[in-house]
């Protein structure tokens, strides 16, 4: 009997060093190619079981009026550090146009004013982050098909990609003056689509002040990053997915991605692009960025952002 | 005794790294917004349960749940990670599958072992209610639910069965069970989907069932705790009752069943095996 409490503190000690192994093992695993290939046939798996499910035209859940959340979280870039947007934004956007082009019969260049003349869509759709926050907010704007069949699209047009006003990475320069404390732990591959990290009224101070920092690495070279994204033509045109020009009723504010910006519901934050510029029709997005069809993507982010 | 069929031994190993993996990957998710809420959508200023670092300098981790706040520093809100450097973080490094800061990395392992989870446990079902064995493991017979208060005398007392009682389990290991199978899990299944977009299009009751997305995800996290708790008393129990004994059960199948002896004789005795 006296034997068993020796054998019990042997297994504890013995299976927390096996814990300790396990777990610098896992991350070794986690880190090699061939596994993370494995388990990225998870993701695979989501897209394929998902599309499965969903009929082309599924809706995601509208909500009522009174579902509106009173602070719609900006995330990611709220005040581009562009120069070129900055100038655009000055002007109220009056000298803003978006262009169409890629694999299209008729490429387009549509001012504000004019984007507001074609058939719009509102909808009060939530917005689910991939940090896992959810906020619902009301949007006006074009539907993408309709841009699409304006434009006219090739047999070869695959995906669509949305080349935005907001520089993320200076090139080479990696995170020059932040001093925020969160991008400095966090190394740049890892970082998470909202670059926040709690709830609260200062982190768009902090935000901005990192971004600040951006503009001025600007000026000393190094190609800048811009964000983008892409959808395929399941989710390009779908009725809900829009560009969006109002949120809440009113001008979308530049902290949201004004003057334009991506809504594709039934996907994640990280997908609803903002800032908007371009609209590239594409066979493949392997020849843009780093290949893997948007900032996030080459972040490691999974393409499909349906869960 | 031949106890458990090959297909019963090997889900439950699986099921066993499945669980493990997605427990460890889903705290690195949550660490992305260590936060929970209830309802649609994210009331930020009144979370149920929050955990950040304070302005102080250095920064100290603090918990808050339902308005109360509690120092968990180097623990929840902010720990020491491998380089030895304390960081703002929800769960600390130890915890978290990979133990960096990864949210895209803890998504990859939370799918794929989430797939695995569903299907390994599918085939569990499927053999158990084929063979009999789901039956025989987890609906309580009606002598059993007749000594319902006997048994949980016995549970509490750790007197664990012997003889021909020790080849079933007992009434509080069915209903365990069952709760943990037709409960717990399937509810635990259902709030993940219910914090896809996808999903919530395909299958809107998802949100009606649990009163919203955020709402969803704080089932989620809370059914991961008791599923924790079911597994830490499983082992407890493991190790208190024999534990080569049981691990060899569930290894090769074999399990030796004690010959009865008084309870007056046993009471607190090391079961030999």
């Amino acid at each position: 009997m006296s034997r068993l409490p020796n054998r019990r503190a042997l297994l504890l000690g013995a299976s927390a060093n096996a814990a300790a192994a396990m777990l610098g093992g896992c991350d070794r695993l986690g880190n090699a190619e061939w596994f993370q290939r494995t388990l990225k046939t998870g993701e695979d798996a989501n897209l394929f079981v998902q599309r499965l499910l969903l009929g082309k035209a599924t809706l995601a859940p509208e909500y009522a009026e009174a579902d509106i959340s009173p602070w719609f979280k900006p995330n990611g870039t709220e005040d581009p550090p562009d120069k070129a947007y900055k100038a655009l934004a000055k002007g109220k956007f009056a000298k803003y146009h978006l262009v169409v082009g890629g694999l299209v019969e008729a490429p387009l260049k549509l001012s504000l004013a004019e984007l507001r003349q074609l058939p719009a869509r509102t909808q009060i759709t939530r917005h689910d982050c991939v940090e896992g926050w959810s906020a619902i907010g009301k949007w006006t704007g074009v539907p993408v098909a309709e841009l699409l069949d304006l434009a006219k699209l090739k047999p070869q047009a695959r995906y669509v990609v949305f080349h935005c006003a907001d520089t993320m990475d200076q090139g080479s320069s990696l995170e020059g003056g932040e001093d925020d404390g969160e991008a400095d732990e966090v190394p740049a591959g890892n970082a998470n689509p909202s670059m926040t990290k709690q709830s609260g009224g200062d982190e768009s101070k902090k935000d901005s002040g990192g971004q600040q920092a951006a503009d001025d690495d600007a000026a000393s070279g190094g190609t800048p990053v811009r964000f983008y994204e892409s959808i395929d033509l399941v989710d390009a045109f779908h009725p809900q997915t829009i560009l969006a020009y109002e949120m809440n009723g009113e001008a979308l504010p530049v902290s949201n991605g004004a003057p334009l910006r991506l809504r594709v519901e039934r996907n994640l934050g990280y997908k609803q692009a903002k800032y908007v510029m371009r609209i590239e029709v594409v066979e493949s997005f392997a020849n843009i960025g780093e290949g893997k069809g948007g900032y996030w993507e080459d972040q490691g982010y999974a393409w499909y952002a349906g869960i | 005794m031949f106890r458990h069929p090959l297909v019963i031994r090997v889900t439950h190993w699986v099921n066993a790294v499945c669980l493990l993996v997605l427990l460890m990957s889903g705290l690195q998710i949550f660490n992305a917004h260590p936060a929970l809420y209830w309802g649609k959508v994210s009331t930020f200023d009144a979370p149920l349960l929050a955990m950040s670092s304070t302005e102080d300098d250095p920064p100290k981790g603090v918990t808050t749940v339902l308005g109360r706040t509690f120092d968990t520093n180097g623990v929840l809100g902010s720990s020491t990670g491998a380089d030895g450097e304390a960081a703002d973080r929800g769960f600390p490094a130890w915890a978290t599958l990979p133990s960096d800061q990864d949210l895209t990395g803890g998504r990859s392992w939370h799918f794929f072992f989430a797939w695995t989870f569903v299907l390994n446990g599918l085939a569990y079902l499927l053999y158990g209610l084929v063979s009999g064995q789901l039956r025989f493991r987890v609906i309580p017979s009606r002598d059993q639910i007749r000594h319902f208060g006997a048994s949980i005398w016995k549970h509490l007392t750790l007197r664990f069965p012997q003889g021909d009682e020790a080849k079933r389990y007992n009434v509080i290991q069915k209903l365990t069970y069952l709760v943990v199978l037709f409960v717990l899990l399937p509810v635990q299944v259902l709030a993940g989907l219910a914090m896809s977009p996808a999903m919530d299009a395909a299958f809107p009751f998802l949100l009606t069932l649990f009163d919203g997305r955020q709402s969803a995800r704080t089932v989620h996290f809370v059914v991961a705790a008791l599923l924790v708790l079911f597994v830490v008393v499983h082992v407890v129990l493991i190790l208190l009752s024999g534990f080569r004994n049981k691990m060899r059960g569930m290894l090769t199948g074999w399990f030796v069943i004690e010959r009865k002896v008084e309870p007056a004789v046993s009471a607190g005795g090391e079961p030999r095996s």
